[in-house]
């Protein structure tokens, strides 16, 4: 029964992987590249690893592919003119799947036939015993806690140089101040002040 | 051929089915009547009467009314990408309804116990976001887009907030599991230790749910309609069951993580009586009051306000509840036995 | 004080909270809405509805086509033609009134010297076809017939006031 559903997944996953590549329009392309997260996230299920099936879908389908669909919705790219460095840059597209199919392969066998330095018969051990969201706190909070800590830092800092790098300080802009209006009132607001005729206002 | 039949697995598969048409239907006749009891607070408050012709007391009003929009007409807009148009709806309304898979209605009341139970809920509600994005998109209308993207930044920007008001429940709690979570909160509901952040949760739901005053993706007098202004129908019709299903969940939501769930408000027998799901309704029903009661009170805020909120007053705020909640119960040495 | 006191109210969302305790107060108050179709408010003699033109006790019609109204008429929704009747009394032969264009001002009510044309207590006369708005004469003298002894007491009522 489980076989059945591991190939629904990745048969749907691994074909909206290449609708994203050959569709034509590139909102398309980021609902397939959705369909397909849905489908790896169908996948961890299958594998047991809840945790991180619900973290792929709050962070990358929840998030990162709303700021993408937000991006390609507003900026409307002319995907026409960028295909046309198509055959130029091809080398190098199959250059890069082919480093990636060979690190997926090693990663295979050093599981499989338990090549010294890969640790991933350790990580199926600590899994099967405990909880999964604990097995990767356990992991993340100890062996790797500064790994972890660096990568939050990178991402901050990635962050902060965006607002810099984008950030500009505009003059004359007029601006609310949520809190100050809040907190006005009408002792230091208004002033009832008595008139004479003729005078006007201006003296007072 | 009967062996099938008898077989274990498919008894248990026709009684999975048999429990989510027993939550569903329900559930969709609930959201029907949530439309009535919006109507009639609202009406009451503006000192008028609302519905109080179709049936006693208008209470077929909401029949008559999915009876209206079943025998409309269903418009596609001419440019619109009919696909994506008709996907939209039915992924909003689905996925609102998807969520009640996990929410434990009482003492083992739940079809599918999951140990990331609360995680589920909030991917659920960072999804809803597809349907309207989607919505936008495909109906090629500027009113249409523009609520679209209002609705995206807004739905993400408060995720971030009730994130964080999770993660601090989740800190006194020790577990994912949403039965767990009520669980821990025999002794006392989080309302009354974590009440600011029930505050917070609550107001971000409302964001989260596109509700008054956060609606501005359908802001009538900006947008029209919003997202849904090329809908019609049962399209439309599917949308509008979405947005408050999304509530209901949402209501519950805050029943299992601040309320107390299905827990009586004190451990009283002739309390502990009175069956679990009533508790667990009456709650999440006054939790829908209040959206109503919101939704009466106030007036829309501006774009830029609602951001404001979100980022600089919202996400500090609760980071800094986050920080305290587990500083306090590292001291005092409270965090939960099972960490 | 005061800061302090308006920081403590701001902090404690004071502003929404006594915004929200006001519409739960207003939630337990009657509700002001009159059933329509089987209560109706109260109209004022003065109150402008559908047209209609009045006759004299006698029977004769009151309108001696003046034009006045016509040419009062702000949305030149009114047409009339006249033509000496055979007693040489001036009379119209024409008076139409296109319901789709008047904007109830009640200017022709004001205009006519002798009460003809006045503006009734009925609002209730929406029709399917525009062309059931196009009213002749035949059916605002009818109008007259049918509301006279209303038209008539609510003359009488606004006189004091003229």
């Amino acid at each position: 029964m489980l076989s059945v559903f591991f190939y629904l997944f990745s048969t749907i996953a691994v074909l909206s992987a290449i609708m994203v590549i050959i569709a034509k329009n590139p909102v398309h392309s980021v609902f397939f590249l959705i369909l397909t997260f849905f489908n790896a996230t169908g996948l961890f299920i299958l594998m047991g690893a809840e945790f991180l099936a619900m973290l792929l879908l709050v962070v990358y389908v929840g998030a990162v592919a709303v700021l993408f669909l937000f991006v390609i919705m507003m900026l409307n790219i002319d995907f026409n003119s960028l295909r046309t460095g198509m055959i130029k840059n091809a080398p190098l597209g199959l250059l890069i799947g082919a480093i990636l199919l060979g690190e997926i392969i090693f990663s295979y066998v050093g599981m499989r036939y338990g090549v010294a330095g890969t640790p991933g018969n350790e990580l199926f051990v600590v899994l099967s015993k405990v909880e999964n969201t604990r097995a990767i706190g356990n992991v993340i909070y100890t062996d790797y806690i500064y790994l972890f800590q660096c990568a939050g830092l990178i991402l901050l800092v990635a962050m902060v140089g965006a607002i810099v790098l984008t950030h500009r300080k505009r003059e004359n802009v007029k601006k609310q101040d949520a809190v100050k209006q809040t907190l006005r009132n009408k002792s230091d607001s208004i002033d009832i002040n008595e008139v004479e005729i003729g005078k006007g206002v201006n003296n007072v | 051929m009967l062996d099938i039949f008898l077989n274990d697995n498919f008894i248990s598969f026709i009684l999975i089915l048999l429990k989510i048409i027993a939550l569903v239907v329900p559930l969709l006749v609930i959201v029907a009547f949530l439309t009535y009891a919006e109507r009639k607070v609202i009406a009451s408050v503006q000192l008028r009467k609302g519905p109080n012709v179709v049936g006693p007391f208008g209470l077929l009003q909401p029949l008559a009314d999915g009876l209206k929009l079943f025998s409309k007409e269903t418009i596609f807009p001419t440019v619109s990408n009919k696909i994506v148009f008709l996907l939209a709806p039915m992924i909003a309304f689905s996925l609102s309804i998807a969520a009640w898979a996990v929410i434990p209605l009482a003492d083992g009341w739940v079809i599918s116990n999951i140990n990331v139970g609360i995680l589920y809920l909030f991917a659920i509600s960072s999804l809803s976001v597809y349907g309207i994005i989607m919505a936008g998109w495909a109906s090629n209308s500027k009113y249409a887009f523009m609520g679209a993207l209002r609705s995206a930044a807004q739905m993400v920007s408060y995720e971030v907030s009730i994130g964080l008001v999770i993660v601090t429940v989740l800190v006194c709690v020790g577990s994912l599991n949403l039965s767990d979570i009520v669980y821990a909160q025999k002794s006392v509901w989080y309302v009354f230790p974590l009440f600011p952040m029930f505050v917070v949760f609550f107001i971000s739901a409302l964001a989260e749910t596109n509700r008054a005053p956060f609606d501005l993706p359908e802001d009538e007098s900006s947008l029209v309609g919003g997202y849904f202004t090329e809908y019609s129908s049962m399209l439309f019709a599917m949308f509008f069951l979405g947005e408050y299903a999304a509530m209901i969940m949402m209501s519950g939501m805050a029943t299992i993580l601040f309320l107390g769930g299905w827990l009586p408000p004190f451990n009283i027998t002739i309390l502990n009586d009175i069956p679990g799901f009533i508790w667990f309704a009456g709650k999440t029903s006054l939790m829908l009051f209040t959206f109503l009661w919101v939704r009466a009170t106030f007036p829309r805020f501006r774009y830029d306000q609602l951001m404001r909120i979100g980022w600089k007053v919202f996400l500090p705020f609760s980071l800094l509840w986050v920080v305290l909640t587990s500083g306090f119960l590292i001291i005092f040495d409270l965090l939960p036995a099972s960490i | 004080m005061g800061k302090i006191y308006r920081s403590f109210w701001f902090i404690i969302l004071g502003e929404l909270c006594s915004g929200m305790f006001l519409t739960l107060k207003y939630m337990f108050k009657k509700p002001v809405t009159i059933n329509y179709q089987f209560e109706k408010g109260k109209l004022s003699p003065r109150f402008r509805g559908e047209h209609a033109l009045r006759r004299y006790p006698n029977g004769e019609e009151r309108c001696i086509a003046c034009k006045l109204c016509e040419a009062v008429c702000p949305a030149l929704a009114i047409t009339i033609e006249s033509e000496p009747r055979e007693d040489n009394s001036r009379r119209t032969t024409r008076y139409d009134i296109d319901m789709t264009k008047c904007i109830y001002c009640g200017l022709c009510e004001e205009a006519c010297p002798v009460d003809a044309i006045v503006q009734g207590p009925n609002y209730e006369f929406a029709k399917e076809s525009r062309e059931e708005l196009f009213y002749d004469k035949e059916k605002l003298l009818e109008n007259g017939d049918r509301w006279e002894s209303v038209l008539s007491k609510n003359i009488q009522k606004d006189k004091q006031f003229r």
